[in-house]
């Protein structure tokens, strides 16, 4: 039952008021692109121990998606931000490296 | 044999008598009295059978880690298997039923079980009911259930009410002993919100009975004391009859309180579960007394010493007249002079350390009590009961042992922290070597949102032994957490001493060269029948993971969860391994840390209440007309409208039969209303369905596709283009919500910056299709809106008022005739319901069901999605071709459609299908096609996804998916049928009513 803030209400939203909506930062490739390229948007999915950044809606409150940078080991979270973007925002990526100076951004 | 003293028992009132039964015998106990401590003074000392063998077993232990003491309580819709005696307060009437054993507890016919014990080793289940391999499901596995069979289950619904309880606090305090009280009130003097829980009735824990002083008082006039500082405090709160059962992930605790398990007359709610959000949490959960090994450590009689200490001092209850005392450590000397202090016999303690001269050794040695050191317990005597027990050295292999007769045996094999709650979200171990027990990491905690530890341990939970260490490890513990939740102060712990005690010998088992027929009597898990040779074989048979082992031997699988059994286990599987105990580990703890009735759990969410019924506007007139109900999402629509005597078959066939010759109404408020508005609201439908979208022309409607980004066919609806920036999307009735929420999810994560909003807007409008042949001419005769072909042709939409009710009308039909779905504001959608009906009295206006309409676009061969669609049906497969548009870049769903596997010419198409005896193919039925796979089935060709009896045509219908389908027209396949039978069906047109759709385009 974790607990993660809504950047849109500021809200500390209780997990029953979210739903889950798997790996974020994916690039969408349509029509056009390679096999290869196809497969990775499609079913390739980061599933590490450590630095995940997700994607959760806040179902049961302002139904908006967020983003959010958690370990996957130890339930920390780093942060959360809007969707809006197609990476993480500088200070997300500076609260990790805080916690996790080994670990490197991009997969 | 056990008894009721004269005098003590702090716990209970004499002045109280109560009555209660057990299996049919009429006993007498007192208020305050445990159901284990009044069939302990009624000289009740066979209280189960174990699983396995069936021996017989009596009550271990005074609390939650009582492995035996399993009954079934309560009568009727209020019986419950499975309670443990030594956790269940006594009260006036209750009745309580032995379990597992027939005919009766004395004479248990499955007893025999114990004689083939040798030949019933670890796995042995695995091992012998392999082959053949039919016998196990039809022979093994019930008589093995039957034989291993614990309480039974209750067959009536609960008549019990349960509810569910938030609280947010700064500190939860897991535990109501001395180290929790002390942390509350260190907690609580910071400022902090507290809440204290406790799983007992009573507050204190084991200190009163461990003879404790606090600030020079008895613990009990310390306890009441700072209960009453507590109280008084508005930040504290305290609940007692309140387990902490489990914690999770940042700071999330279940607690689980017993409201009136003891008092069944007081009405409420029975349990309630506490969900609890805590900044930090504390836990003052004590420790456990684990049991020795030795042989014959299961016979009734021989109890945890600490038990036979509670019993004596909180009950006035003895569990023999003459106790021998065995041991390992200087704690059980203390039940030795309890014992003597309530005027019963002890013939010797039995301690496996060759030196003690300790304070408490040299007690019992001037009360007169032989002290026998370097020894051990060889064997216990007796079946039903302790006759007596075989001394022997404690380092050797038992020889032949020297008879000391008793009747009730006191074993300690050392203290184990409760280390559950700890553990249960990450919190890692330690070993201690100086106690043999694993206890908190402190630096391992589990980690909160924060990334730092939310979970602290104190007193004897977070391994300090001994008051002092107690008081002064709580107050610690509570100005930590209390600092970490924001609340800053200090405070002094009161003053105690630890008492001086000779350290302890791990024992693990006794004596410690024992041969094999005494290892195969000693007992690790009482209540699964697990011995110590079994968790030595599955160690020689490679069982060697901790998790591996208790899984081959059930060590620990009971529903005390291994509380007596673990860590002596897996010190046996250590030595197996010639490993040391911290290299084994142990299982994973998982909550809850007892079991907690499934009422709690569901709380008040059951029967009618147990999830939202969505109403359209005439639910309640669907419900005064009979309606029979489908549910369909969280709504209940009308299946059909059965007339008094009539099957709900007849009931379809006429809907179907009356709608097709003059008029039917239906309900489609379900219907999803999703509203999509902005400039770029063409363009993001166009991207969404297959089809263009962003082509159609105000005032008119088109079909609509949408796939999922993998191809596949997700969802289908009417569009209609409401003005240049808006439309509003048809859903499925159970999809709606989905559809919206994936809207959401592209404009909000993908296409931000396009400039449109979407609005679910199902609920603010009612739905009515009138639907016939005299459709229009029941519109025209309300009057207020021109619904003539030229005014209102086929997949238009206008919008006005009908009989003065302000509408919007789509020309959309889903039946194949002449058909208006006509969207009123929910508010007045009755009234417009009732106009209809009253004016289409003349043309025999039928209201029908959702199964009139499934039967109305399966002869139409209109798709459904769920039926036709299962997640892996794309709308080529369907013959919707023309409902994908050519021109277009890009849709959610193309590129997954260019796969190889997508464009297939092999893959199954959609056709109708005809039997050749009229009859109805049952639905999903299989087409067998020629050969055999590889595992002997015969090969398949196609299946039926809808299939129904059309009444328009006199005969069975069906639509499918086949191999090469709409290149076989006329040819006859086959299909299986579950009894094995083959029905004979014609491929045709889906369309069955109608092909060239004259009759709804009029």
């Amino acid at each position: 039952m974790l607990i993660l803030t809504c950047p849109y209400c500021g809200i500390q939203c209780d997990e029953t008021e979210l739903a889950p909506g798997g790996e974020a930062h994916l690039t969408r490739h349509g029509p056009g692109s390679t096999d290869e390229d196809f497969e990775t948007y499609l079913f390739d999915r980061a599933n590490p121990m450590g630095v995940h950044f997700e994607r959760w809606r806040h179902a049961n409150g302002c139904g908006k998606w967020f983003l959010a940078a958690r370990c996957t080991v130890t339930l920390e979270v780093f942060g959360t931000y809007k969707a809006q973007t197609t990476e993480p925002p500088a200070e997300i990526v500076a609260a990790i490296k805080a916690r996790r100076p080994e670990w490197e951004a991009g997969r | 044999m056990s008894i009721r003293l004269e005098q003590g028992g702090r716990l209970i009132d004499r002045n109280a008598p109560l009555d209660f039964t057990f299996d049919t015998k009429h006993f007498g106990g007192f208020a305050g009295d445990t159901l284990a401590s009044a069939l302990l003074a009624n000289g009740q000392t066979v209280v189960n059978r174990s699983y396995k063998y069936h021996r017989p077993r009596g009550i271990m232990a005074s609390g939650p880690e009582e492995p035996n003491a399993l009954v079934g309580l309560g009568q009727g819709a209020r019986f419950e298997p499975d309670q443990r005696a030594t956790t269940t307060e006594l009260f006036d009437g209750l009745a309580a039923m032995s379990q597992n054993a027939w005919p009766s507890l004395g004479f248990d016919m499955m007893a025999v079980n114990q004689w083939f014990s040798s030949m019933m080793p670890a796995g042995f289940y695995y091992k012998t009911f392999i082959w053949p391999r039919p016998f196990w499901k039809h022979v093994y596995e019930p008589i093995i259930r039957d034989a291993a069979a614990s309480g039974l289950p209750p067959k009536e619904a609960d008549a019990d009410r349960y509810e569910h309880f938030y609280a947010f606090v700064d500190l939860l305090i897991v535990g109501g002993g001395i180290a929790g009280l002390q942390a509350a009130l260190t907690a609580g003097q910071t400022g902090a919100r507290v809440l204290l829980i406790e799983q007992t009735a009573h507050w204190g824990g084991r200190a009163p009975v461990d003879g404790a002083e606090i600030d020079g008082k008895l613990a009990d006039v310390w306890i009441s004391e700072t209960l009453a500082v507590l109280a008084a405090m508005e930040n504290v709160s305290l609940r007692s009859r309140c387990m902490g059962a489990g914690v999770y992930d940042h700071g999330y605790a279940l607690g689980y309180e017993r409201l009136t398990d003891h008092a069944p007359q007081v009405a409420g709610p029975r349990h309630r579960l506490w969900r609890i959000r805590a900044k930090q949490i504390v836990t003052a959960t004590g420790a456990i007394e684990r049991p020795l090994s030795f042989a014959g450590n299961d016979v009734p009689g021989v109890m945890l010493a600490s038990a036979v200490r509670d019993y004596v001092v909180n009950f006035g209850v003895a569990p023999g007249h003459r106790t021998v005392v065995v041991t390992n450590n200087d704690d059980a000397y203390r039940t030795a002079l309890a014992l003597i202090d309530a005027g019963l016999e002890v013939p010797v303690v039995i301690d496996a350390r060759d030196r003690n001269d300790g304070p408490l050794a040299r007690e019992v040695m001037r009360r007169g009590v032989q002290v026998e050191l370097g020894a051990a317990v060889m064997k216990v005597k007796g079946s039903k009961r302790v006759e007596g027990v075989m001394l022997c050295r404690a380092n050797g292999t038992g020889g032949a042992g020297a008879l000391v007769e008793c009747d009730s045996v006191a074993m300690s094999g050392g203290w184990s922290p409760v280390v559950h709650l700890y553990s249960h979200c990450g919190g890692k171990l330690l070993w201690s070597e100086d106690h043999a027990h694993f206890y908190p990491d402190p630096s391992r905690p589990p980690l909160g949102a924060d990334g730092l530890g939310f979970v602290r341990c104190a007193g004897i939970a977070a391994g300090a032994m001994g008051t002092r260490s107690v008081l002064a490890d709580a107050t610690a513990a509570a100005l930590a957490a209390a600092s970490a939740a924001g609340h800053t102060g200090a405070a002094t712990p009161p003053v105690a001493d630890d008492a001086e005690e000779t350290p302890m010998t791990p024992v693990w088992i006794m004596p410690q060269q024992a041969l094999p027929e005494l290892r195969a009597k000693m007992f690790l898990d009482f209540q699964n029948d697990v011995k110590v040779s079994d968790v030595q074989l599955a160690a020689q048979e490679g069982f060697e993971s901790v998790e591996h082992a208790k899984r081959y031997t059930t060590l620990g699988m009971a529903n005390d969860q291994g509380k007596l059994s673990n860590i002596n286990g897996l010190a046996i599987l250590a030595d197996s391994r010639g490993e040391k105990i911290p290299q084994v580990g142990t299982t994973t703890f998982r909550p809850p840390y007892q079991p907690i009735s499934f009422g709690s759990i569901a709380g008040e969410a059951r029967g009618e209440i147990f999830q939202p019924l969505r109403r359209t506007p005439m639910h309640d007139w669907h419900e005064t007309q009979g309606a029979y109900w489908e549910p369909v999402g969280h709504w209940r629509r009308p299946y059909c409208y059965p007339k008094q005597g009539e099957s709900h078959d007849a009931a379809v066939a006429r809907e179907v039969l009356a709608t097709r010759n003059s008029l039917g109404l239906l309900d489609a408020s379900t219907l999803g209303k999703i509203v999509v508005k902005g400039p770029d609201a063409g363009r993001f439908l166009d991207m969404l369905y297959t089809n263009m979208m962003s082509t159609l022309k105000a005032g008119k409607c088109r079909y609509g596709l949408m796939c999922s980004e993998n191809g596949f066919l997700s969802d289908d609806g009417v569009v209609a283009r409401i003005d240049e920036e808006t439309f509003l999307c048809h859903t499925t009735s159970g999809g709606a919500d989905r559809i919206h929420g994936w809207m959401e999810d592209w404009l909000q994560c993908e296409w931000w910056d396009w400039k449109v909003y979407v609005a679910n807007v199902t609920e603010q409008w009612g739905q009515i299709a009138v639907v016939g042949p005299n459709a229009r001419k029941l519109l025209e005769k309300l009057g207020g809106l021109d619904v003539s072909k030229a005014a209102l042709p086929f997949m238009g939409w206008v919008e006005g008022e009908l009989a003065g009710v302000p509408v919007r009308v789509y020309r959309i039909s889903f039946s194949g005739e002449l058909s208006y779905e006509i969207a009123v504001s929910a508010g007045q959608a009755m009234a417009l319901w009732s106009k209809l009906l009253v004016a289409g009295w003349e043309f025999g206006i039928t209201p029908y069901g959702t199964e009139a309409l499934h039967i109305m676009r399966a002869e139409k061969g209109f798709i459904m999605i769920g039926d036709e669609t299962d997640g892996t049906v794309i709308p080529q497969d369907l013959g919707l071709g023309w409902a994908i548009s050519k021109k277009k870049d890009d849709y959610l769903g193309k590129r997954a459609q260019q796969r190889s596997h997508m464009t297939d010419p092999n893959r199954w198409k959609l056709v109708g299908l005809e039997t050749l005896d009229g009859s109805v193919l049952p639905d999903g039925a299989y087409a067998v096609g020629e050969g055999y796979n590889a595992n002997g089935q015969r090969n398949t060709i196609g299946r039926v996804t809808s299939t129904y009896h059309s009444p328009t045509l006199g005969r069975g219908i069906a639509m499918g998916l086949v191999h090469h389908g709409p290149d076989r027209m006329g040819e006859v396949i086959r299909f299986a049928k579950v009894d094995g039978a083959l029905i004979d069906a014609r491929i045709v047109s889906p369309v069955f009513h109608d092909p060239d759709g004259e009759k709804q385009d009029v």
